[in-house]
């Protein structure tokens, strides 16, 4: 299995991505921005950084570059894509995903260890989660502000599209708690927070058994593998 | 060159956090009767050739669909550069 990991100008964790899907057992395949091939891949990962400095909007114009125009013909054919933080945003720029992300409502940047309830284990990336379950993963933004309109928002609530929610205090004033969705097909998944540093032993958030021992980011991939394999 | 500007507000019901913090800088300088602020964006498009009917509702389809995004902004105005017709 073969994932790619899309590289923008400003793109800050595309390296930590393609090491998670090492780690999660696929090959990772290092995509360019620029180019109209998605050589093959089995998957795509669309990761955090400031794409084009966050010039105009958040991922407003990574969403126009070249390869998306070939990540959203592949998500809407079913391929898995992953958005993480920045590339959450490129996916609601893309209109992959519904709704906006806006800066911070306290104004300051957020960096901290997260909590996170699953509550969509059903998707192409969270099928290995249960149902509800409480998982902790790194989140560092400073516009992670999810809202939409009141109809965008009570359809996302009622089909179930919120993926994740955020446990605890709301790091962002995001609306209903929501650090991340997915679509009708289950195929695509946006979320602010950061599952790629959460992969390995060591370099993870801390548990109550170790310190750094978080591995909760890994099901993220090891999901996307399983539901893949289930569909070849 | 004949010149085309956009003008992007974020959503009056929205917060505005960068409008926010200004108006917090405005409220301890004092002295005046400013009481808020509110950050938007203004773009200048140069128009190749004449400014036109047809030039200005592609600026406004360019607006509306890549210069905001109708999710957290409004498109407020957009208009001809004074002066720049001549």
């Amino acid at each position: 299995m073969r994932i790619g990991v899309v590289t923008f100008p400003g793109s800050l964790d595309d390296s930590d991505a393609r090491r998670a899907v090492r780690i999660a057992g696929a090959e990772p395949v290092a995509l360019w921005h620029g180019d109209h091939d998605l050589q093959g891949v089995d998957a795509v990962v669309l990761p955090g950084g400031f794409s084009y400095g966050d010039y105009l909007r958040c991922g407003a114009i990574a969403a126009r570059s070249p390869i998306m125009r070939d990540v959203v013909d592949a998500a809407n054919s079913g391929m898995p894509v992953l958005g993480i933080c920045n590339g959450f945003q490129v996916l609601v720029e893309a209109h992959l995903l519904p709704g906006g992300l806006i800066r911070n409502d306290h104004g300051d940047f957020v960096c901290r260890d997260q909590g996170l309830r699953v509550e969509n284990a059903s998707t192409a990336w969270t099928n290995g989660f249960q149902q509800g379950q409480e998982i902790t993963i790194p989140l560092k933004n400073g516009e992670g502000g999810f809202i939409a309109d009141a109809e965008t928002l009570a359809r996302l609530e009622g089909d179930g599209l919120v993926a994740f929610r955020y446990t605890g205090l709301n790091p962002n004033g995001s609306l209903n708690d929501i650090a991340g969705l997915t679509n009708e097909r289950g195929n695509v998944v946006g979320l602010m927070p950061h599952p790629e540093h959460a992969v390995e032993p060591g370099f993870g958030p801390d548990t109550a058994s170790a310190m750094r021992s978080g591995v909760d980011g890994l099901t993220f991939f090891t999901s996307v593998l399983q539901s893949t394999l289930a569909r070849a | 060159m004949p010149t085309i500007v956009v003008e992007v507000m974020p959503k009056a019901e929205l917060l505005d956090p960068a409008g926010k913090a200004v108006a917090g800088a405005l409220r301890r300088e004092g002295g005046h009767p400013f009481s808020d602020v509110r950050i938007g964006k203004r773009f200048e498009l140069t128009v190749d050739g004449e400014v036109t009917d047809a030039v200005l509702a592609h600026a406004r389809k360019l607006a509306d669909e890549m210069l905001s995004n109708a999710v957290i902004e409004d498109v407020v105005k957009i208009s001809v550069l004074e002066g720049s017709l001549t």
